[in-house]
């Protein structure tokens, strides 16, 4: 019993003085070497949500505090998971005008569900999207279309997604806009989108309209009746596929036609209020 | 002192038994860091800079302190423990007096702190008996070995990201077929060092 103890102390003893040691220095180094560090920087921190998702395009929270409080930008409105109430402490802390926040949401560019669309091969690899684009492109008919395998719903913070019918949805209600999801899609499906906007285009495919319609009844088949109707001119069909420039969409004066007259019905007129405006 | 001895030893640290591309040591940062050519070779001057510092450091706790103590056991422990918490000391020191050095090389000392290649070359300053200045300039051409194979391969990549690299390859998987290719390419070199003093 003894030996054991006094092998296993000659063992421990060393290494804790010697870790001690080293922790002292490294202590003292710390406090007598600090470089003073803006004080602000830890204030604004305490503001952000902390979910590191990059939306603000700086790295993570931190990032973004240290951008702020060193005057690298003054945006304080670029928090969009924060919303209004974070742009408004920042921009106490910081001492300038409060700018609004743009609330985004995350819209899925497809709604060829299994009512549209059907499966090509029988996959039974890997259940992630990414994993089964890279081995057939894609296994439904549609290359463009949502793998249905909730990539998506893995990034999302906050449950917001959710497969329903082989694609993936939106609970606008719950997204915050952090953006996480559209990294995640492979077939880069999802985009943000301004939470007041009511239009959006339900389809990603690029192929000529009746290559299209054979793969989903719901794809948009570039037919160009939305550019007719539109009044303002914000629809475009670019790559047989319609584009919707959402700045001009507030002077619409027959809003939702577009949607109305679509021949496929892939644009689709709904409420896309985000988290922010749920009270 | 045998200067021709410690050629040798710097030679052949730098392109016979290479870190990287012969021993296999160091590869996380060979992979993760060689995409660019600037990043590449900030992250290899503070390799060379922290295995200097390093074996500077564990030489004597070796000799002075754990051998003569029965404690060789401990090395890989202790080893660990010092490097670490002299990376972390040195990047102290640097941030406070040195801002500029610290802004290039800072990112990466944390990165260093466990790497393996640095742990390698203390260790095996010691298992082969090499006395302080070999270890030093060992450690001095391991370092720039790494130097090497950082630099080398961010060319290599740089070429592999404008070349049409078939589908299934793309990403990580052409990546490690070209680390193999360019540490095969170093197989050549075996044997040269040896026999250009002899």
């Amino acid at each position: 019993m003894n030996e054991t103890l006094t092998a296993v102390l000659t063992a421990v003893i060393p290494i804790v003085i010697i870790g001690i040691i080293c922790a002292v220095v490294l202590v003292v180094a710390s406090k007598v070497m600090a470089v003073k560090e803006n004080e602000k920087i830890p204030a604004i921190r305490e503001c952000l949500p902390g979910a590191n998702c990059g939306a603000c395009g700086f790295a993570g929270c931190d990032g973004y505090a240290k951008a702020l409080a060193e005057g690298e930008t003054t945006a304080t409105n670029l928090c969009v998971p924060g919303g209004d109430t974070v742009s408004k402490k920042i921009s106490e802390i910081l001492g300038v005008e409060f700018e609004d926040v743009v609330e985004q949401v995350a819209v899925i560019h497809c709604a060829g569900d299994c009512k549209y669309t059907q499966d090509r091969v029988e996959y039974s690899g890997i259940q992630s999207c990414a994993a089964a684009k890279l081995i057939f492109g894609s296994k439904g008919d549609c290359p463009y279309g949502c793998l249905g395998f909730g990539d998506c719903l893995k990034a999302c913070p906050n449950n917001a997604i959710c497969i329903e019918n082989g694609i993936a949805h939106v609970n606008t209600k719950l997204c915050v806009g952090c953006g996480l999801c559209t990294k995640a899609c492979p077939n880069g499906l999802i985009s943000l989108m301004a939470d007041v906007e009511r239009v959006v285009v339900t389809c990603s495919n690029k192929d000529k309209g009746a290559v299209t319609r054979k793969a989903c009844k719901n794809g948009c088949i570039g037919c160009k009746k939305c550019e007719k109707v539109c009044s303002q001119n914000a629809i475009k069909v670019v790559n047989n596929l319609a584009v919707i420039d959402y700045s001009k969409c507030p002077d619409c004066d027959d809003f939702g036609a577009c949607a109305r007259e679509c021949t496929t019905g892939c644009i689709m007129l709904s409420d896309f209020s985000g988290i922010h405006r749920v009270k | 002192m045998d200067f021709k001895g410690l050629l040798i030893i710097l030679l052949s640290a730098v392109f016979i038994n290479n870190y990287v591309l012969s021993k296999f040591l160091g590869i996380c940062p060979f992979l993760g860091v060689s995409k660019k050519l600037n990043q590449a070779a900030g992250m290899s001057i503070a390799v060379i800079f922290v295995m200097l510092m390093a074996t500077a450091v564990t030489y004597p706790i070796q000799k002075y302190l754990l051998d003569p103590n029965n404690l060789g056991f401990l090395q890989t422990i202790v080893f660990i423990l010092v490097i670490a918490s002299l990376v972390q000391l040195v990047e102290i020191i640097l941030k406070r007096y040195i801002p500029s050095l610290h802004k290039s090389l800072g990112v990466y000392l944390p990165l260093i702190t466990t790497n393996c290649a640095v742990l390698g070359v203390t260790i095996l300053n010691i298992t082969e008996n090499y006395t302080f200045v070999q270890s030093m300039v060992n450690s001095l051409g391991s370092g720039l070995g790494f130097f090497l194979a950082m630099v080398m391969f961010s060319g290599v990549r740089s070429k592999i990201e404008g070349a049409d690299v078939p589908k299934a390859f793309q990403g990580l998987p052409i990546t490690l077929v070209a680390a193999s290719i360019t540490s095969l390419s170093f197989l050549g070199l075996t044997g040269v060092i040896e026999n250009l003093f002899a």
